[in-house]
């Protein structure tokens, strides 16, 4: 598989999208500025954590019309898998590839911890090697994870099979006690409408080896792996 | 230079107005005698700055020197940016802690996020890649009407930086003491990793070559911080808001990784941040230590607001800047990584030989100052001091009579705000980013950080008991040093150096000169007996309001070495079914307990002794079982005594233990805060080969129990359950900062 990570001024969690990459394939990924318009010939385009251009108009807003942008969405609609994790995920929804809106967490502050998480949807690269219904945990780490769309959109992404993670209980109970940021109906992650483009708010490249304590990211990355080589 | 060569148009400069600035007569005398004249304004502002305590360490200087400093692992001690150890391999570890103490408490978001963005400016000037944020915080009384707001706005600014720059923070402590009320300490630290025979100092070199500035544009803000950090605060403390800087970390990541990649070409001869005193100390230091001159023609300097005057560019403590001096006809080449990152780059003079700092502007010289002249007048004090008197040891019969439950007590100690969890605080902090934490706040007694793409990794920690340096700063000072000592020994680290963080009151009062002076003395008899020497600090004085100063508190942050990330230990228990020991020596000291505070509400005593032979003893013996991977956890006994630092494992763990002799204790043994002991956890088939080493060691070593259930239970039954522990230990910081003010 080969993956190419953007790098936007700002961006900070790169080097461990590289370094799962890197781990689950084999292959090191490139590392493309955002200021390039060309991309290579790759399978997989992660558009990694961070704070691109400080989040400081918006999270996410200024990354999306950064020149590389073009390309990704132009790759995407030709169906190459794009990954987008936490300000990635920011970024690629305010770049028009996934619906909705990540607005600041409903406690008003940052949230760093590992946190449980349920697998929705396993109809995708990047969740076949999970099982239905397995609580997950994934490190979190954000200030404005809290996602957003209108009621008819999240009956339309529950019908259509696209949300992939939601934030649970560690019973696994998609309740208000397991609603980690208050997002709407729980969600931590969706895919498109081909299920081929994931943004997710939580790090499952930051849980793929016994140094992290935890290991239950790797399947993400390696489902990638097998569907993509 | 004669008088009428400077320009003009700005005020005469009067003793009056020299005496505003924060120069004594004497002061101001002697620089009448340097110049042969008057100064303009701007030098005034400019030698201010210079000789201010913050920038001078004028009280303190005398007493630094007599920290051991040296050892085989040093490779550039205190006087540069940051510290500079020998890490294997080619590696080095570049290290430091600083105060931010007085802006954070005048407004504590930008307060604190500065801090944590200069000290890392710090590190990465030398060369290093930032890998460990840590933080050392001591807070007012909870009941204190502004403690709930420092807090929450010092917690928000440390992780609003921190968080963006993308450098886990992993690591640090929080105290509440009402001596604190007026004076919060915010001491931050941040460990990096260079290669060895690639650091950077800050010597200019060279006649003739440029000197550059980048990062962001100079504004008013943080005019003349270091002169307000080098005064007490009065009431009208809040009318010097406009010294605070306010930081932006999104250019300060975009400054590394410039710094960064410029530190790859072979273009630098000297860098060196713009922290306090800004312009002015980055120039002056880097051309006074290569004996040189430096032009600067502020012309040249990116500028945020229009119409800044000479003095107010000279004074401007604008964040996120950096001085460089490049080889010349590198320009372009390091230009393009600075455009490449969207930041000013802009060449605002060059070096000379003339030994002077002239500064010029709008065609007229503003100042012209003989710097080494004027460095070496620097004033130094030797202040009159007066030894701590010794507290009175504690009443044989404090205890008599004493029969409170040891199941409630222990709740309640483990709900007071100085033990308990801190967990809403470091949970705002990114403490994962880089992919190489090991071991964050809450797991182990010190934050661990592998290399990026090695097997070994950094151990960290900051450590201070600063009821223990009130009562005898001798004892206080060795103990800071111990501790710091003991919880990277507890991971399995070898102890390589310190950086100290000296915060006291004002040093013109003998009392303070001695506790400063006494916390020195005890943390150089640590330093030398443990091999642990100083290679960075800071010194924060006049920690006082309105006549009341802070307990002293000589902040330690220290590192150590371990050959592999996955040899280390935590503190949680790691399953049922262990064998629970004690390694060190319980004798039952009481005085300047938590127990003796949060139980008996008396402040006394003489805070516990510290034998530095027995501390190498039992820590050396500790870190051979957890490297021979015999050790399963490991806690050291600190605050609260042997069955707090027990409560701490099993509440990590979930898992609890039984103990069978415990609850026949009489509660000195169990609350006392004797030194030189950890708990560890051992499978029950390495218990008696242990008991029979440390028997050859000379340490000593006794078998408290088992662990397993869901509760403390000792020979009468339960005492506790984990879930009550948890509950008390983790319920009162939520329940504080929720409650309504």
């Amino acid at each position: 598989m080969k993956a190419a990570v953007i790098v936007f001024p700002g961006s900070n969690r790169e080097r461990d999208a590289v370094a799962a990459l890197e781990a689950a394939s084999g292959v090191r990924p490139f590392e493309v500025w955002h200021r390039d318009t060309e991309l290579p010939e790759v399978d997989l385009i992660v558009v990694p954590g961070g704070f691109s251009y400080g989040d400081y108009l918006r999270s996410g807003a200024m990354a999306a019309h950064s020149p590389i942008m073009r390309e990704v969405k132009a790759r995407a609609e030709r169906g190459v898998r794009v990954l987008g994790i936490c300000n990635g995920f920011q970024i690629i929804t305010e770049a028009g590839l996934l619906p909705g809106a990540l607005r600041r967490n409903a406690a008003l502050k940052f949230i760093c911890k590992h946190a449980p998480l349920r697998v929705e949807n396993t109809d995708s690269p990047f969740t076949a090697k999970y099982a239905k219904g397995q609580v997950v945990r994934f490190p979190v780490a954000h200030h404005d994870g809290n996602f957003w769309v209108d009621p008819d959109t999240v009956k339309r992404l529950e019908d259509n099979g696209q949300i992939a993670f939601r934030y649970v209980t560690p019973e696994g109970e998609a309740s208000e006690a397991g609603n980690l940021n208050g997002s709407v109906a729980n969600i931590a992650g969706i895919f498109n409408e081909k299920r081929t483009v994931l943004g997710l708010m939580p790090h499952p490249e930051d849980a793929v080896e016994a140094l992290h304590g935890n290991t239950d990211g790797r399947a993400l990355f390696d489902g990638l792996v097998e569907a993509l080589s | 230079m004669t008088k009428a060569s400077v320009s003009e148009n700005e005020v005469q400069v009067t003793a009056e107005i020299a005496a505003e600035h924060g120069l004594t007569p004497e002061e101001y005398g002697n620089l009448l005698s340097i110049l042969g004249r008057a100064p303009t304004m701007t030098e005034l502002g400019i030698v201010s700055v210079m000789w201010s305590e913050h920038c001078s360490y004028k009280s303190s200087k005398f007493w630094l020197s007599k920290l051991p400093t040296t050892g085989p692992q040093v490779i550039c001690g205190p006087g540069e940016n940051a510290g500079v150890v020998d890490f294997g391999d080619g590696d080095a570890i570049i290290f430091k802690m600083e105060s931010h103490n007085h802006p954070s408490y005048i407004e504590p978001y930008q307060g604190a996020a500065t801090g944590v963005g200069g000290i890392l400016r710090d590190v990465f000037t030398m060369g290093a890649r930032p890998i460990a944020n840590l933080n050392a915080l001591r807070f007012g009384s909870p009941d204190h009407p502004k403690t709930r707001h420092l807090v929450a706005g010092v917690v928000a600014g440390i992780g609003g930086y921190g968080n963006c720059v993308g450098v886990p923070t992993v690591a640090g402590e929080t105290n509440f003491h009402p001596a604190y009320n007026g004076n919060i300490l915010v001491n931050a630290m941040t460990v990096g990793v260079a290669k060895a025979d690639r650091i950077f100092y800050s010597a200019a070199a060279g006649v003739g070559n440029p000197v550059v500035y980048v990062g962001s544009k100079t504004g008013r803000d943080g005019i003349h911080g270091a002169t307000m950090a080098s005064a007490e605060f009065s009431e009208d403390s809040e009318e010097k808001r406009p010294t605070v800087q306010v930081g932006d970390p999104f250019t300060e990541k975009l400054l590394i990784e410039a710094c960064l990649e410029l530190m790859e070409t072979d273009t630098i001869v000297a860098i060196q941040d713009m922290g306090a005193a800004g312009l002015t100390s980055s120039s002056v230091e880097m051309a006074g230590k290569g004996g040189l001159g430096i032009q600067l023609d502020l012309d040249d300097v990116p500028m945020r607001e229009t119409g800044m005057t000479p003095y107010e560019i000279m004074l401007s403590e604008s964040q996120e800047r950096m001085l460089i001096i490049l080889k010349p006809g590198s320009e372009d080449q390091a230009r393009a990584i600075f455009d490449k990152w969207e930041l000013d780059f802009a060449v605002i003079g060059h070096l000379t030989d003339s030994g002077k700092l002239v500064v010029t502007m709008h065609g007229r010289t503003w100042a012209e100052l003989p710097i080494a002249p004027i460095s070496n007048a620097s004033p130094l004090y030797e202040r009159p001091w007066e030894p701590t008197p010794a507290r009175a040891e504690l009443p044989a019969d404090l205890l008599a009579g004493w029969n409170q439950p040891l199941g409630k007590t222990l709740e309640t100690l483990l709900s007071c705000p100085d033990l308990a969890s801190k967990r809403w605080l470091w949970e705002q902090y990114d403490s994962l980013v880089n992919g190489n934490t090991r071991f964050m706040s809450g797991q182990a007694d010190a934050g661990v950080v592998r290399l990026p793409d090695q097997k070994k990794a950094v151990a960290v920690t900051t450590d201070c008991t600063p009821r223990y340096c009130l009562a005898d700063p001798v004892r206080g000072g060795a103990q800071a040093v111990v501790e710091a000592w003991r919880n990277l020994t507890a991971v399995g680290a070898l102890p390589l150096a310190i950086t100290d963080n000296m915060n006291f009151g004002n040093p013109e009062k003998p009392r303070i000169m001695g506790q400063f002076v006494g916390a020195i003395q005890g943390m150089a008899d640590a330093c030398r007996a443990l091999d642990f020497p100083v290679v960075s600090g800071n010194v924060s004085l006049y920690n006082e309001t309105n006549g009341e100063a802070i307990l002293p508190t000589p902040a330690i942050g220290a590192i150590g070495l371990l050959p592999d990330a996955m040899i280390a230990t935590g503190l949680a228990f790691p399953a049922a079914g262990q064998t629970i020991m004690v390694v060190g020596e319980t004798k039952g000291h009481l005085g300047q307990s938590l127990f003796l505070r949060e139980i008996l509400k008396s402040e006394d005593g003489p805070p516990p002794p510290v034998d530095l032979a027995v501390e190498r003893r039992n820590g050396d013996f500790v870190r051979t079982l957890i490297r021979e991977g015999i050790a399963t956890a490991c806690h050291d006994v600190s605050d609260g005594g042997l069955i707090v630092a027990i409560a701490e494992m099993a509440m990590a763990s979930g898992i609890g233990a039984t103990l069978p002799s415990l609850d026949d204790q009489p509660p000195a043994l169990l609350f006392g805060e004797d030194q030189g002991r950890y708990v560890i956890t051992v499978t029950p088939d390495k218990a008696a080969d242990i008991l029979m080493r440390a028997g050859e060691a000379g340490v000593p070593v006794a078998v408290l129990g088992t662990t397993g259930g869901n509760a403390l239970v000792g020979g009468k039954g339960e005492i506790v359950t984990i879930a009550a522990l948890k509950a008390a230990n983790e319920g009162w910081l939520p329940g504080y900062m929720a409650a309504a003010e």
